[in-house]
């Protein structure tokens, strides 16, 4: 019977996976992804696509946001930024895939600390608003700089091959987008075991103590930009050979909000939020709208309000995270697992 | 010199409606801390609302505005119960995420109720033209300039004499104090997210009678930053001269230069302002160590 989970060793204290429960529970899961990849449907394998690629996304804006507290509104522009430099890479370059997923990232990310400077001077709400102003003057430059992105005008990435795997294909981006969630995942939980992750997280709950105790703080602010944008990039550029595609209405501020909410909904500075959060979020319109379908014939109306009532749903469960359970989805699992684990003296 | 004067017309009643809406910003922020990012779709309800009131009920446009004044009071109050209360002292985040969701709720509420085809408004201010050489003024931007200082002028009489004015000023200054010289604070949000709604709405209404009800026009609610971060966050004053500036700036640039740039100077501005002069022309000066 346990009280709680306590170590005699700083080894244990500090490792990824504490408890025996855990890996059984890490094991099964990878199980579950694993058979659902080779037994699902093509509409189930591309709603996983979606939120394998959310997922990375929301990693990335969780290490800025929820991690070193830095709020940001240019998720949007960061993904942007991926996507483009993705489809440039590969249609106009001809990069291999391998390389132009990479070398996305890594622009991403170099613009990421761009968007960073202005918090040698600002933070919290002001910077939240400079950010909105970047990914406004980001949203600008892709429709205007016709050259480069093509305008308002769709881009059309060529359909490329990862590892033999085809990227426009739902069956085998599966096992790619899987993949690099899991790794990014693993990267972030790895990071925050570690001495930069720490500097992070020191800077979010008291950046002037941070710094008093040797933390270089506006260094730290743009790692964490540049290893935030990284993440998100790569999210963008998957999301660009996998849709073979790159329109700029899908980074609009709207997206911006949209991983936000996935990141408070899910948990903010939590990675297994990250994934909740994005699941949630990439599930809710798709449920909406089978619910709507189903009740075609009974309420015709309907339809027509099916995208009103997907917005307006995805607002109220904001709402209601915020004011009943601010730490999200991530603090409900944990309340799940330790009323189990503590049972039946769970006090 | 004519199309300097068109433009100045349009660019300062365009930045009038911008200092109306930005005012309800900077009241809710004195008041409370809260960045209200749901001010856009305010004015798309008070917009729609009397659209609907004036034009199909066909009621005479003064009824029409006073009962849409009234509805948006009472949603601004509602807003302040059920929403923003339960947060007050929560983190910064969850404050702009709360009023996030708050407008993508009120957006499909008004997409669901009224649809998305944009709309022309019936015109209740006089139509008709001023011809000054020969630049042509509309009658209706003027009418739009004149009521909205008006307004605005009132608004800094309520703040200089009004009793719930001088608690708004006195929470913003010091809470701690002002607590203990018995003012309400729950009075005083109440009253702020009454005054946002309603200053909006009047900002809608304006704006309506110009381009028509559409979605698009909540498209102010985003445009406010550069205004109240321009003219200090927390400054009445400072927001309608930066409204001014900003809707002028945004006129010269859409005339003169084109390219769309008009879309992001204010944008521009807000960046250069932030790094130079974060707390704007008017605002109190902080000094914050980062």
């Amino acid at each position: 019977m346990q009280s709680g989970v306590f170590f005699t060793d700083y080894r244990r204290d500090m490792a990824l996976r504490r408890l025996p429960l855990e890996k059984l529970r890490l094991a099964g899961f990878a199980v579950a992804v694993v058979l659902f990849g080779l037994l699902a449907s093509p509409y189930w394998l591309n709603l996983a696509n979606q939120i394998a690629i959310a997922t990375i996304g929301a990693i990335g804006l969780n290490i800025l946001v929820g991690y070193t507290g830095q709020i940001s509104l240019g998720q949007g522009a960061f993904m942007a930024v991926g996507a483009y430099s993705a489809g440039i890479l590969t249609a106009r370059v001809g990069l291999p895939v391998a390389l132009s997923l990479l070398l996305a990232s890594l622009i991403t990310a170099a613009v990421g600390v761009g968007f960073g400077l202005p918090s040698l001077r600002l933070k919290g709400l002001y910077l939240a608003i400079a950010t909105l102003a970047a990914q406004q003057i980001v949203e600008w430059l892709i429709t205007h700089w016709t050259a480069l992105t093509g305008g308002t005008e769709a881009m059309v990435v060529p359909a490329t091959k990862l590892l033999g795997l085809a990227l426009n294909r739902d069956g085998s981006f599966y096992w790619v987008g899987t993949g690099l969630a899991a790794a990014s995942a693993l990267a972030t939980a790895n990071l925050f075991r570690s001495r930069i992750g720490r500097a992070f997280v020191a800077i979010r709950d008291q950046d002037i103590a941070a710094g008093a105790i040797g933390v270089d703080v506006f260094r730290t602010k743009l790692m964490a930009f540049a290893t935030s944008s990284f993440l998100v990039g790569l999210s963008g550029a998957l999301l660009a050979h996998h849709r073979t595609i790159v329109t700029w209405e899908r980074f609009t501020i709207e997206t911006s909000i949209t991983y936000l909410a996935m990141i408070i909904i899910g948990g903010l500075g939590t990675i297994s939020g990250s994934f909740f959060g994005a699941t949630l979020i990439v599930l809710l319109p798709a449920l909406i709208s089978t619910l709507g379908r189903n009740l075609q014939g009974t309420a015709p109306m309907l339809t027509q309000l099916l995208p009103f009532i997907q917005q307006g749903v995805f607002g109220l469960i904001l709402i209601l995270f915020l004011v009943l359970e601010p730490e999200g989805l991530a603090r409900l699992w944990r309340n799940v697992k330790d009323y189990f684990r503590l049972w039946p003296f769970s006090y | 010199m004519n199309t300097l004067l068109q433009l100045t017309v349009s660019g300062l009643s365009n930045g009038m409606i911008y200092a109306l809406v930005a005012v309800g910003f900077v009241v809710v922020y004195k008041a409370s801390d809260v960045i209200n990012f749901a001010q856009g779709e305010f004015l798309l309800i008070g917009a729609y609302l009397s659209f609907t009131l004036i034009g199909p009920l066909g009621l005479p446009w003064s009824v029409g505005v006073a009962l849409t004044l009234a509805i948006a009071a009472v949603v601004g109050l509602v807003v302040e119960r059920l929403v923003i209360r339960p947060l007050i002292g929560e983190p910064i985040i969850s404050m702009i995420m709360v009023t996030i969701g708050l407008s993508s709720v009120l957006k499909a509420l008004v997409s669901a109720i009224w649809g998305t085809r944009p709309r022309a408004f019936p015109a209740f201010l006089p139509e008709g033209e001023i011809r000054i050489g020969q630049a042509v003024l509309g009658l209706d931007r003027l009418i739009s300039i004149a009521v909205a200082l008006l307004l605005l002028g009132l608004l800094s009489l309520f703040f200089r004499y009004a009793k719930d004015g001088i608690a708004m000023r006195a929470i913003a200054d010091d809470q701690q104090a002002a607590l203990s010289m018995g003012i309400s604070i729950h009075r005083v949000l109440a009253v702020a997210w009454a005054l946002a709604a309603m200053t909006a709405t009047i900002g809608g209404l304006l704006l309506a009678n110009v381009v028509g009800v559409g979605q698009d026009i909540s498209y102010v609610g985003v445009r406010v930053f550069p205004v109240v971060i321009l003219g200090g966050l927390d400054s009445v004053l400072g927001a309608v001269v930066a409204g001014a500036i900003i809707g002028l700036l945004e006129a010269y640039t859409g005339g003169y230069v084109g390219h769309g740039l008009n879309l992001i100077v204010p944008f521009l501005v807000l960046i250069v302002v932030l790094m130079v002069r974060p707390y704007g022309l008017f605002g109190k000066e902080i000094i914050e160590r980062v």
